[in-house]
């Protein structure tokens, strides 16, 4: 089949401001988004920039506005698209290329609410016990991939780019529902903060675009709670 | 620009990360230099678990773990590597617990083992549960557990920084040069140590199941400066790869008990592995695969390929433990595994061979061993060799963490003791030259038409099954594509991501790793593990219990050395199952 895709390019040294560009590509419907976008740099356009790595979703490279939401390219296939289909960069992070964007502010939020575990407790011989009940309770947020395709499509981070966003909280949750983590009250300080979690307003943007399914606004409510129920 | 750190790595998956956390708690200053988002390397790929004789599930012992490395290397494996491996693996997987990895949990809650191909109790009685895991990710909750490490640590990072160029000058590494992506100027890197755990190279082959970006980089810039690639003949096809996509579907899928059937019903490991059937290690039953396609007992209207079966597993078990490969083939097949079996065929999956380096990741230039002072290994991107001729699944991530940990202690106590040395903007002069030589190209090769014309080539005369005739092919083949590659051009001249020339720049690489590979593939005139000859077809130890060192002389011309394999308690003895 026949297939317009129409790109969103810039390119800094030439570009004042981002322009469509139409291309005409010959696509099978199980082809990928990301197939297409690779036939047009083979064979029409050598200069068309986008991030890309593992190709099948696991990786977080390829986020991208496709059809006016948030998508990895290598998990979205044509057939499920139609024959016009329109990409763009993620939103609310500075374009530097094309389908590029700065991911700089993204790992800055990512950062700032120390994701990795904190127990300074010295460690058993062997591992620490977890029941399978008290790991299921964290376990959406290992699934995140860091694709920055929830932050990016909420509204909020849009119009106040210092807000930690959706992955950011959803990173911190991982680790204060983890049973062996004892630094919840200094996520806290971070995410209680006035760019932290108070800003969320439950559009439920991130869920939807979440593409490992991990429900995010829920997280993030969890996280509210927490920090709630940790005045009393 | 110009930046100085005690100790470089390149590359910052699985092997890159733990190497840069142990040089790091060692007290050195230490820099990654990366040319993805550590978080986007792929080890994050990685789904099945990583083995361990922690013996959680049932009993097990470390020293059945080494025995099965060594057998499943068809006695390849330096044995001092295997041993040192299967005991520090334990520690190192306990290490990832305390580090917050989320492994799966027994009800007692201990972490969660599964069984997996190659991998026995009572030296090869039955299967035994080694991996663990967690669910069909566990290489995305390693990469993500030592990139937050790292994060905590303070470590510093070079994102999207192309490595063009490892300075070695009177045999030592002295720094290197990397391109940055975002605005195209070359950088120049101090450093009184580098470890170069860049990752492999399946980007050679038409279906693998490597990440668009695994392009051999930094194995072919060592290659082009004269030092040696080890056993670079052994390349792991695994078996369970989507068709025709070529994605993984973990080997775990038939440790919780899945099939491999082809057009009859049959299950036809039977026939090649007895004892273990569809848990034999990847080679064996790779072979087994294009034979059932061979003799016509293939699925599909072109009869190309096998059906792995998960339908007669618990939903329940599928849905929790494999999470992702049900994904998987939901969306790229429209196949439910719940319902229909899945279509699979071998994928390119990983090199047993790369850069040669001691037990302590020291990479070195000849068969005495000599070290190279300053220049380490980990990870795919180098050759120990643990794996021999033919990887046990799951061993890559123990690989990651034991020898990265190795390499990164090493290098920061090396690094301690030893000077900068003296570098100039001189040293930025070769990669700007091959840069600005393909910006300026007015040739008419494309980089895409030639890619494609190398994997699939590659495919057809270099896969699983060779013979000479198709390899002396290839290496003609490789010739041609080689002298084409000096006539590319590309159309972006620009400096900000310029995408096209990174790639026009790894399909250089992939022509170089590609070449190491089909000339030591000629040269072995035997059948051991992965590298299987059908006009050799048996073992040979007598001539062949070595390793091969290749040396590039010059473009379509290899020099061999020789290796010898570091045998211990261990003798070799036929590979059966």
């Amino acid at each position: 089949m026949q297939v317009t895709l129409k790109v969103l390019r810039f390119d800094p040294a030439k570009d004042q401001k981002p322009r469509w560009e139409t291309y005409q590509v010959e696509a099978e419907p199980w082809d990928r988004v990301l197939d297409l976008l690779h036939k047009v740099k083979a064979d029409q356009d050598g200069t068309l920039s986008f991030r890309r790595s593992c190709g099948h979703g696991i990786c977080g490279s390829d986020a991208m506005l496709i059809n006016g939401k948030n998508r990895l390219a290598c998990k979205t296939l044509v057939k499920d698209l139609g024959h016009t289909i329109t990409v763009e960069p993620i939103r609310g992070l500075p374009v530097e290329k094309d389908l590029i964007v700065d991911m700089e502010p993204f790992f800055a939020a990512y950062r700032a609410v120390k994701p990795y575990l904190i127990n300074d407790e010295p460690p058993p011989q062997r591992e620490r016990l977890q029941s399978p009940e008290e790991r299921e309770r964290f376990d959406h947020g290992t699934k995140c991939i860091l694709c920055a395709s929830c932050t990016t499509s909420c509204p909020v981070f849009w119009v106040n780019g210092a807000y930690l966003g959706p992955a950011a909280i959803v990173q911190a949750h991982r680790f204060i529902f983890d049973s062996r983590d004892r630094g919840k009250r200094e996520r806290f300080k971070a995410l209680g903060s006035g760019s932290g979690v108070w800003r969320c307003r439950t559009a439920y943007n991130c869920t939807e675009a979440c593409p490992r399914e991990i429900p995010v606004t829920q997280l993030i409510e969890e996280v509210k709670r927490a920090i709630l129920f940790d005045r009393f | 620009m110009a930046h100085r750190h005690e100790v470089i790595v390149v590359g910052a998956g699985g092997a890159g990360l733990a190497t840069a956390l142990y040089a790091a708690r060692e007290g050195a200053d230490v820099a990654v230099v990366s040319k993805l988002y550590p978080t986007r390397s792929h080890t994050g790929a990685a789904q099945g678990g990583i083995g361990a004789a922690l013996g959680n599930v049932e009993e097990d012992h470390w020293e059945w773990h080494m025995f099965d490395t060594v057998k499943g290397g068809d006695y390849l494996t330096d044995q001092d590597a295997a041993e040192v491996f299967a005991k520090e693996v334990i520690e190192a997987v306990i290490e990832l617990e305390h580090m917050g990895l989320p492994f799966d949990r027994l009800p007692n809650g201990k972490i969660a083992q599964r069984r997996f191909g190659g991998h026995t109790k009572d030296w090869g009685k039955a299967p035994v549960h080694r991996a663990a895991h967690a669910a069909d990710r566990t290489g995305h909750m390693i990469l993500q557990t030592l990139y937050q490490q790292c994060v905590k640590l303070g470590i510093t990072f070079y994102n999207e920084f192309h490595v063009t160029d490892i300075i070695l000058e009177d045999g030592v590494a002295k720094g290197l040069v990397a391109l940055e992506l975002a605005t195209g100027e070359l950088h120049l890197f101090q450093a009184k140590a580098i470890v170069i755990a860049s990752g492999g190279f399946g980007r050679i082959y038409k279906v693998t199941s490597n990440a668009y970006t695994l392009t051999g980089d930094l194995q072919a810039i060592l290659y082009r400066k004269g030092l040696p690639l080890e056993d670079m003949e052994f390349y792991q096809f695994h078996p369970t790869g989507l068709y025709p996509l070529g994605i993984l579907l973990t080997e775990g899928a038939r440790g919780e008990g899945g099939i491999l059937r082809n057009a009859l019903g049959e299950r036809f490991m039977e026939r090649y592995a007895p004892t273990i059937k569809d848990l034999a290690p990847r080679d064996m039953v790779s072979r087994a695969m294009y034979l059932e396609v061979r003799e016509g007992r293939g699925v599909g209207p072109k009869k190309d390929h096998v059906l792995l079966d998960l339908t007669h597993l618990p939903p329940e078990v599928i849905e929790k433990k494999l999470p992702d490969i049900t994904e998987f083939s939901r969306i790229y097949l429209g196949v439910d595994p719940l319902k229909e079996p899945v279509p699979v065929m071998p994928t390119a999956h990983y090199a047993m061979g790369g850069i040669p380096t001691t037990l302590w990741g020291q990479v070195i230039r000849d068969e005495k061993n000599t070290v190279v002072p300053g220049l380490y290994a980990a990870g795919e991107a180098a050759c120990v060799s643990l794996h021999g001729a033919n990887r046990l699944g799951t061993n890559s991530l123990g690989d990651l963490v034991v020898f990265g940990r190795r390499a990164g202690i090493h290098a920061a106590r090396f690094a301690k003791d030893a000077d900068y040395h003296e570098l100039t903007e001189e040293h930025l002069g070769p990669s700007r030259e091959r840069i600005e030589r393909i910006k300026n190209s007015t040739g008419k090769e494309r980089v895409a038409v030639l890619r494609a014309e190398l994997q699939q080539s590659m495919m057809d005369h270099a896969s699983v099954f060779r013979t000479g005739e198709l390899l002396q092919k290839q290496v003609e083949i490789l010739k041609e594509l080689m002298d084409r590659y000096q006539r590319i051009s590309i159309e972006d001249k620009g400096e900000a991501y310029n995408t096209e020339l990174v790639e026009a720049l790894e399909l250089g690489y992939l022509l170089e790793v590609s070449e190491a590979l089909v000339h030591s593939a000629l040269n072995r005139t035997e059948s051991r593990g992965a590298h299987a000859r059908e006009d050799y077809p048996e073992r040979d130890d007598a001539n062949w219990l070595k390793h091969t060192l290749a040396y590039k002389v010059e473009d379509g011309k290899v020099a061999f050395r020789y290796k010898p394999v570091v045998l211990g308690r261990f003798e070799p003895k036929a590979r059966t199952y």
